[in-house]
């Protein structure tokens, strides 16, 4: 098991661990630093797939810009504390069963795929992650979405502060 | 590394997320799991990019064949964000006018 492989271990198991703490703790602040923890995890995936951009902005955008976004609503509401209202036992389970059974049914169809048999994603090489590649390529055939996500930006901005603004 | 690994962990990452919208009542956690959502078909769609590049990349080796699925992944982002900003207006208007950010009190949209 070389390096790759203990690395790889180590962040799924860090991203399912964390994962699950973001459901169990009953604090909505220690939720958000757990999802932290897990975007965290995940941009080390990105970077040991060599998508150094993605694993940039990934850090960038979601544990800088949207978690900072999240903490700022939940302590200007003052939900700091446990305001959870009561648990039904029922939904609870029931939540539990569904999920869970749509986890075997995925994870069996994919062990009985005999397309993806064989197929390895390639660690550590590789230039298509890198930042010059991808920059040529949404500047030239991808340059009108890009265009158009800044005119999806204006729009929420607009319907953010509409929106949140005091009648 | 096997591709069928990535399929599995972001298979498990998505189905914590629907479990957490499905047990959890307060707006913003659950919002936080469809962020989990997201970012585990990012993680997916960056190991499927990955593998078509490692199929390709023995042909001709300066292809970009899989930098689309990169770049899809950043356009994912860039909607995440902007639903973020409008998510969280929301439930900011919902809190202050139901004082609870509890997603049964939405049911009475319906009066």
């Amino acid at each position: 098991m070389n390096a790759i492989e203990i690395l790889f271990w180590l962040l799924s198991a860090l991203a399912i661990i964390s994962a699950m703490m973001v459901l169990l703790s009953k604090n909505p602040v220690h939720s958000v630093l757990w999802l932290i923890a897990v975007f965290f995890a995940i941009s080390g995936h990105y970077i040991l797939l060599n998508a150094q951009f993605l694993a940039i902005v990934n850090i960038i955008v979601y544990a800088g810009a949207i978690m900072v976004l999240f903490l700022f609503v939940i302590m200007l509401m003052n939900l700091n504390k446990e305001s959870e209202p009561k648990r039904n036992f029922w939904r609870i389970l029931i939540g539990i069963i569904s999920g869970g059974s749509l986890l075997m049914i995925l994870v069996s169809l994919i062990r009985q795929a005999t397309e993806i048999n064989n197929k390895n994603a390639l660690m550590e090489s590789g230039n298509i992650g890198l930042i010059k590649t991808l920059g040529k390529l949404l500047f030239s055939d991808y340059v009108v979405p890009f265009e158009i996500s800044s005119v999806l930006f204006l729009s929420a901005m607009v319907g953010a502060v509409v929106i949140g603004k005091k009648e | 590394m096997p591709i069928q690994y990535y399929i599995i962990l972001s298979l498990a990452l998505f189905c914590i997320g629907i479990v957490g919208v499905l047990v959890r009542r307060n707006a913003i956690i659950i919002f936080m799991c469809i962020e989990l959502m997201l970012n585990a078909v990012n993680l997916l769609l960056v190991a499927f990019s990955k593998m078509q590049y490692n199929t390709a990349v023995i042909a001709n080796k300066a292809t970009t064949v899989g930098a689309e699925g990169q770049l899809f992944v950043f356009f994912i982002m860039v909607v995440a964000a902007a639903e973020v900003s409008v998510g969280l207006a929301i439930i900011v208007m919902m809190f202050r006018n139901t004082h609870s950010i509890d997603v049964n009190f939405l049911n009475r949209l319906k009066n």
